[in-house]
């Protein structure tokens, strides 16, 4: 089944589970190199917290993180997944990829520092500013990688209802 | 401001969802990096890029813009066209550089707000 039928169906799912509840959780297959379906996932995600009620400037913070993470995979790996799960208190986001790893981690949390080739760069992507924008936005984060194995970065962002 | 007035004001060219142009424009943002319109831009706001790939929409989508603007007459893919109109998200076309666009946008009273 392609990556595209598999998000539109988790999120199908997802959809109905809210209609009655305050919680949600779900994942998105990210396909490296896959532009046209970049920012897939992050919308559904932003449309799933606006379904659910969430106050508007948290749904803000976490698309900009989301989008972020998931053009990291998109960018930099062959493939990844992000999970999300959300409760009364918070949405925390788990995006594991396959992608080389990263080597300095406190290097590649430096703003204006990227790894990106010619081409990713002229599409206006690879500025690094990613992983610091979502520093920025989460109340948490949390990124550990192995070298040749993959990057997974965690984050927690607080909800509070309005 | 209404989108309807920049068109006419600035003679843009209108390449899609032409039946959103009474969007309320709250204020520009100009830049060609995507991670620094997502983080800096403010909702309602019009965009203006020379970058034409499809992932402008996204952009533009997730943080809620009332459009965007090309300049130097820079043509959008197909890929852009086909997305934004489903997304109902407009793009215009200017033949103005960004620095002469900014400029009469910010004459017409757009702030970076």
């Amino acid at each position: 089944m392609p990556v595209a039928d598999y998000m539109r169906r988790d999120c199908e799912v997802v959809l109905m589970q809210n209609k009655c509840e305050k919680t949600a959780e779900g994942v998105f297959f990210l396909t490296g190199k896959d532009f046209s379906n970049a920012g897939v996932a992050s919308s559904e995600l932003k449309a799933i917290l606006e379904k659910m009620g969430i106050n508007h400037g948290i749904i803000r913070r976490a698309a900009i993180a989301a989008f972020e993470a998931e053009m990291n995979v998109i960018i930099y790996t062959p493939a990844g997944m992000m999970r999300y799960s959300i409760t009364p208190d918070y949405l925390k986001i788990v995006v594991e990829d396959m992608g080389p790893g990263i080597e300095d981690i406190a290097l590649a949390m430096t703003e204006g520092y990227s790894t990106a080739p010619h081409y990713i760069r002229e599409m206006g992507f690879g500025s690094g500013m990613g992983l610091p924008n979502i520093k920025k936005n989460a109340d948490e984060m949390k990124l550990s990688s192995t070298p040749g194995a993959g990057t997974t970065l965690e984050f927690i962002i607080k909800i509070k209802r309005e | 401001m209404k989108l309807q007035e920049l068109v006419d004001s600035l003679s843009l060219e209108v390449k899609t969802a032409s039946f959103n142009l009474t969007k309320e424009v709250t204020g520009g943002y100009v830049s060609d990096l995507l991670s620094d319109v997502i983080a800096n831009s403010k909702e309602g706001n019009i965009w203006v890029t020379l970058q034409t790939h499809q992932n402008i929409v996204a952009v533009a989508t997730l943080r809620e813009l009332s459009g965007i603007i090309l300049v130097n007459n820079r043509t959008p893919d197909t890929e852009t066209l086909k997305k934004a109109e489903e997304e109902g998200l407009p793009i215009m076309v200017s033949p103005l550089p960004a620095f002469e666009l900014v400029g009469r946008l910010y004459s017409l009273g757009l702030r970076c707000q």
